[in-house]
């Protein structure tokens, strides 16, 4: 344990550090090859352009699109997600004024239907199970003669749970209705495959995957159906007219360099990275009681473990614990004061969110960082349960349920 | 958030955390907060003959700053006799620990513990003299 280095990274949900190989792959874009990809009249334009399309094939592979050409660059998937959304709206609102999404998609997708709503647009939000996945065939029931979009992410980000995307695929191409993914949290993670899956637009970020941050695309296919977006960036009429702006050639470069590694690598990484996981839950699970795992068992991300210490606060182990990087659902943590959203709408008890605890693990975590990690929070929540109201009434037998709580 | 040299000591070296004797009549106990909303304080204080209070003690399910909170309170009140600690003020909590907006419900909570527990305490005096006065009477 001598040689390890605090503090210790595991929100590998929130973002990544950026790969040395994608870091090397993208400086000589910064100063020696500068050129702006829309200057068509020399050879430092040339060479961008050039570079940016190479970057859209290989990013295209990582999702099998057909081509590149459905690779639309945007500054990141919080626009990439308002752009879908908000761009079919727009484009499609004569066919009709309603649109499927779920409860626990990232709010870059929920605000974006919420300003829908305000301009006259109708939203269904269709929950999740207790395990976190979104029923297809609630998805279904969901759908009207006016649904003109269905937006379904691809593994939530808190509890990294895998929606499932080819079953929702199939029944939004049986009603002709347009179906977008946010397939941030998942892709290189977990099979993706817009053409096999019937996608039609896909949200991506590369600071998710080892890349730099500030640059995402949307995926829009092109056939069976093309998919036609109002742009939401007005300007010089970049990305084929979706997306107006000088584009982040460097950010490209390096976005294009993050998904070829992952097209290499991702499936024996997602092994490893599960591994590790595993081996942190069976560490808290078997030493610690009272422990309830967030999601689902099987169904989630390689590098997701987020569980509920019962009698423990999620901020005041995350403070116990201050040289490990992780997140909280608990509201101490957010500005709202609110619990998680996403546990909530799966129906965890609202004092379970509050002890909730995500660990993103990823490429650059050890089996020793697994292990002073898993120790320090058997200690830590030991600790804190002594010093826990709740804990020493759990130990007398009291229900707490039973309790009339004055809330404040 | 950064928290405050003064939280992150009581939140380390927390003081008087424990239990008393919910039944020992010269103990008083306060439960405030509720599991749902993320903080839940008990408070306790041990009162002598004189209405001083002689040991106090806590335990906190909460965030960093409801445990300095309460940690604190403890500590200010012990010595105090019942009523000068009644007149503790979350306001001074929250200034004395450097507590951001954010975390005022902290300290609220722990004025309220307080409180509640010398209510507590008052109560089962009260029922105590009753009892003997009836005892008297009769």
């Amino acid at each position: 344990m001598t040689n390890l280095k605090l503090p210790i990274y595991m929100d590998y949900h929130a973002t990544t550090p950026v790969d040395p190989r994608v870091l090397e792959a993208m400086l000589p874009y910064f100063t020696e090859h500068f050129g702006n990809a829309a200057s068509r009249t020399h050879a430092f334009g040339w060479r961008a352009e050039a570079v940016v399309e190479e970057a859209r094939e290989t990013i295209a592979r990582l999702i099998n699109a057909e081509s590149g050409k459905e690779i639309v660059f945007t500054s990141g998937a919080t626009e990439s997600d308002n752009l879908a959304i908000k761009g079919v709206a727009e484009y499609y609102q004569s066919k009709g004024n309603h649109i499927v999404t779920t409860t626990i998609e990232h709010k870059a997708v929920l605000d974006s239907c919420k300003r829908l709503e305000k301009a006259g647009y109708t939203v269904t939000y269709v929950p999740a199970g207790r395990d976190g996945i979104v029923d297809p065939e609630a998805i279904r029931n969901a759908l009207t003669d006016k649904t003109i979009l269905v937006s379904v992410m691809l593994a939530n980000n808190e509890v990294g749970t895998i929606q499932p995307i080819a079953e929702i695929g199939k029944i939004t191409r049986e009603r002709g209705i347009l179906f977008h993914v946010d397939a941030v949290q998942g892709v290189g993670r977990t099979p993706f495959d817009v053409r096999a899956m019937n996608v039609d637009l896909a949200s991506l970020s590369a600071h998710k995957i080892y890349g730099p941050k500030g640059i995402g695309a949307l995926y829009v296919r092109r056939s069976r159906p093309r998919v036609r977006l109002v742009a939401q960036m007005d300007g010089g009429g970049h990305e084929r007219g979706n997306r107006s702006g000088t584009l982040n050639v460097p950010g490209i470069v390096g976005f294009a360099k993050a998904c070829e590694i992952l097209i290499a690598e991702g499936a024996e990484e997602a092994e490893r990275v599960r591994g590790l996981r595993d081996r942190l839950w069976r560490k808290l699970s078997s030493e610690l009681e009272q422990v309830v795992l967030n999601g689902h068992p099987e169904r989630r991300l390689p590098g997701n473990l987020n569980v509920s210490f019962a009698f423990v606060e999620g901020e005041g182990l995350m403070m116990a614990i201050k040289d490990v990087a992780v997140s909280s659902g608990s509201a101490c943590t957010s500005a709202s004061l609110e619990p998680s959203y996403v546990l909530r709408s799966m129906g965890l008890d609202e004092d379970l969110a509050h002890s909730s605890i995500r660990f993103g693990l990823g490429r650059f975590n050890t089996e020793a960082e697994v292990d002073y990690v898993g120790e320090l929070v058997v200690q830590k929540v030991r600790k804190l349960r002594d010093m826990s109201p709740l804990w020493e009434m759990h130990q007398q037998g009291i229900d707490l349920k039973s309790i009339q709580w004055v809330a404040h | 958030m950064a928290y405050s040299e003064k939280v992150i000591e009581h939140y380390e070296n927390p003081k008087n955390v424990g239990t008393l004797d919910q039944n020992d009549p010269s103990v008083g106990t306060g439960l405030v907060g509720a599991p749902a909303c993320g903080d839940v304080m008990r408070l306790q204080i041990k009162v002598n003959e004189a209405g001083v209070i002689e040991d106090a003690r806590f335990k906190t399910f909460g965030c960093g700053s409801a445990i300095a909170s309460s940690s604190l309170a403890t500590e200010w009140i012990k010595g105090k006799t019942v009523d000068e600690a009644f007149a503790i003020k979350n306001s001074q909590i929250a200034e004395e620990l450097s507590l951001p907006p954010v975390k005022i419900h902290c300290s609220v909570l722990a004025e309220d513990a307080i409180k509640s527990a010398i209510e507590d305490y008052r109560r089962k005096r009260a029922a105590r003299e009753a009892a003997a006065r009836e005892q008297g009477n009769s």
